[in-house]
């Protein structure tokens, strides 16, 4: 087996409220191979996108260790880390983040600017990943000027412009309709079926965490259990349900 | 240059307050390269003319006569090297506020005296040759559509023609002049004058004259008007620098209220531009915690709000130093009133400095806030 991209040992995440201590995250251990689709489930304060944040660098965990594509994330500097997140993170959110006074084509090519690829070449690769998400014909409009959906799926083209070596997904669906969020996360499952990319989603839906390859459930900072899509399958034909897969 | 695109959209997200904030930058600006054009004017000859030209006035002011016998004394002295004397004649062409220098002189000992007067060998000796001709800056020639062989009535205010009427002069030469020389004045025959007027015979407003040796400068303005102690007619000789300096101190301390003024309106600006930049940060703070996911580093994010800080300065300020530029070298905001203006490389070059500050100090605060800004914190705001 390979090593694996993401591993996380023995994490612990307290943050202070005043006096008080919170353990938010709380002895997690995991790990995530390459080519994986992961979902974090759990209840509100489960510490899932607290996890996620880790995972990306965008925190630091109080104790533990967090090595995602063979960075010690717990012992890299700052800018480092600024400059690992660029190179291995493509990060999709539930509120897309776009910046409102960019096209969509200057929002996905916001993290080749910090390449040194020169600008025909990173017009082609913003070209490209808009074409992998359907938007080819957007590439002019506005923020404003899109749908939900169609705002996502620009996310997730600057999340895959630079070729990341992982996706990290926050409630990508959280801020949609039924219908659109069925379009993310059929986007989601091609980047991962078709272009190997390993893909971790924080998700309150069962049905968003039913498309991963496998689902952990957090409470109250521990990981509780984890779920194949084969077993959701399998439990799923025995009561009767509709499939999800 | 590759992030130009980014902050330019991101200064007109909100035109009307970005447009206002360069609008006063904009203004702060020209009212600086404004005062500080005057403030040259009035020192133009202050700064630019040497210490080898001297003057001598009335001991009592510049507007009590000297006797015209006085000359062959003065040029006798040592080291002085020629000597010409000029009488002001404070006429107006067809309406007061049409003001500018009038002046009778001796003209080929002037144009000795004054290198600076560029004209042609044919306009000079036109101008020799013609007692009522004279010869007139280009800027006032402009001014007024004259040009040469024209005959300009010039209504005399202190000294009025016998009959009455104006006073008619020829254009006989249009003279270009070197920077810092008033280039608006109007030169003619002191013969025409003091052959009119009875009175003016034999007398002149001042002489002015140089000195072979300019470190011999205050020794010889000694021995001038030493030469004429205890006489009617006292002298004051002092160096063109030291005249022009006092004349422009009668205005009052113009370098204090310069630097008043404008201290006044850049700690005002400042304030106006910070705000400007501490609102656009709080505005992004989600934007920039984005931005930090997306792997800019916090002194790139740094940068950038520094960056839009400087794109508004150089904006602004770039503008209305260049529209104050533009005017003293091509316009005439001053008219006839400041005909020296323009600025000196060195005010601009502070104007620059300064405007950089103002870009810097503007948004440094903001900066920094974006710098320390926590991707967790700054993303929590929005989700």
């Amino acid at each position: 087996m390979s090593e694996p991209i993401v591993r996380v040992q023995d994490v612990h995440k307290i943050y202070s409220r005043g006096s008080e201590k919170v353990d938010v995250l709380d002895g997690v251990t995991l790990d995530v191979p390459e080519g994986d689709y992961l979902a974090l489930m759990g209840p509100s304060g489960s510490g899932k996108t607290t996890l996620l944040n880790l995972l990306g660098g965008l925190d630091r965990p109080t104790s533990g260790a967090v090595v995602v594509a063979g960075e010690d994330l717990g012992r890299a500097s700052g800018p480092r880390l600024a400059r690992w997140r660029a190179r291995h993170i493509g990060f999709v959110f539930q509120f897309y983040n776009l910046l409102p006074v960019l096209t969509a084509a200057r929002n996905v090519e916001l993290p080749l600017l910090l390449t040194k690829l020169k600008k025909a070449e990173r017009r082609k690769r913003v070209e490209v990943a808009l074409d992998v998400v359907g938007l080819s014909e957007r590439a002019q409009h506005l923020p404003t000027q899109l749908s939900g959906g169609q705002e996502q799926r620009v996310g997730i083209a600057r999340a895959i412009v630079s070729d990341p070596t992982l996706i990290l997904a926050d409630e990508p669906t959280g801020d949609l309709d039924r219908q659109s969020g069925d379009e993310i996360l059929d986007l989601l499952e091609i980047l991962n079926r078709d272009h190997g990319k390993t893909i971790i989603m924080v998700t309150h839906d069962p049905l968003a965490a039913a498309r991963a390859k496998r689902t952990l459930h957090l409470d109250k900072g521990r990981l509780i259990s984890e779920t194949e899509r084969r077993d959701r399958l399998e439990s799923q034909v025995s009561t009767g349900q509709e499939s999800v897969a | 240059m590759k992030f130009l695109h980014l902050l330019w959209r991101n200064l007109m997200r909100k035109k009307v307050r970005t447009t206002l904030t360069i609008g006063s930058i904009f203004v702060a600006f020209l009212l600086y390269g404004t005062l500080l054009a005057v403030k040259t004017a009035f020192g133009a000859g202050v700064q630019l003319v040497g210490l080898d030209r001297l003057l001598t006035i009335h001991k009592v002011s510049l507007i009590q006569f000297l006797p015209e016998s006085y000359m062959p004394r003065i040029e006798g002295i040592e080291g002085v090297d020629s000597v010409a004397h000029a009488t002001w004649f404070g006429g107006v062409y067809q309406d007061p506020k049409n003001f500018f220098a009038q002046m009778a002189v001796t003209p080929e000992r002037w144009l000795e005296v004054h290198p600076e007067i560029q004209l042609s060998d044919e306009q000079k000796q036109a101008w020799f040759r013609n007692r009522v001709g004279a010869i007139v800056g280009k800027v006032t020639a402009e001014r007024f559509g004259w040009s040469l062989g024209d005959r300009v009535p010039i209504q005399g205010t202190i000294f009025r023609p016998p009959g009455g009427g104006a006073w008619e002069f020829v254009i006989e030469g249009i003279y270009e002049a070197d920077k810092g020389f008033d280039g608006s004045q109007m030169f003619f025959h002191t013969k025409y004058l003091s052959e009119t007027i009875e009175f003016a015979d034999g007398q002149v407003g001042w002489f002015t004259f140089r000195v072979a040796d300019p470190s011999r400068s205050a020794a010889i303005a000694e021995e001038v008007d030493a030469l004429f102690a205890n006489s009617p007619a006292e002298t004051k000789t002092s160096t063109e620098k030291a005249f022009t300096q006092g004349f422009a101190n009668q205005v009052g301390n113009l370098q204090a209220i310069t630097t008043g003024i404008l201290t006044v309106v850049f700690f005002t600006l400042l304030l106006v531009a910070g705000n400007t930049m501490a609102q656009t940060v709080r505005e992004r703070t989600a934007e920039l915690g984005v931005m930090k996911t997306l792997g800019f580093t916090d002194v790139q994010v740094m940068g950038l709000v520094l960056g839009e800080s400087f794109l508004i300065a150089l904006l602004g300020g770039g503008a209305g130093l260049a529209l104050v530029s533009w005017a003293v070298n091509t316009g005439d905001i001053g008219g006839a009133l400041f005909p020296t203006l323009y600025l000196p490389t060195q005010g601009v070059l502070l104007g620059v400095a300064l405007l950089l500050f103002m870009g810097f100090a503007a948004g440094a605060i903001p900066a920094w806030q974006a710098l320390r800004l926590s991707i967790v914190d700054a993303l929590r705001r929005k989700g």
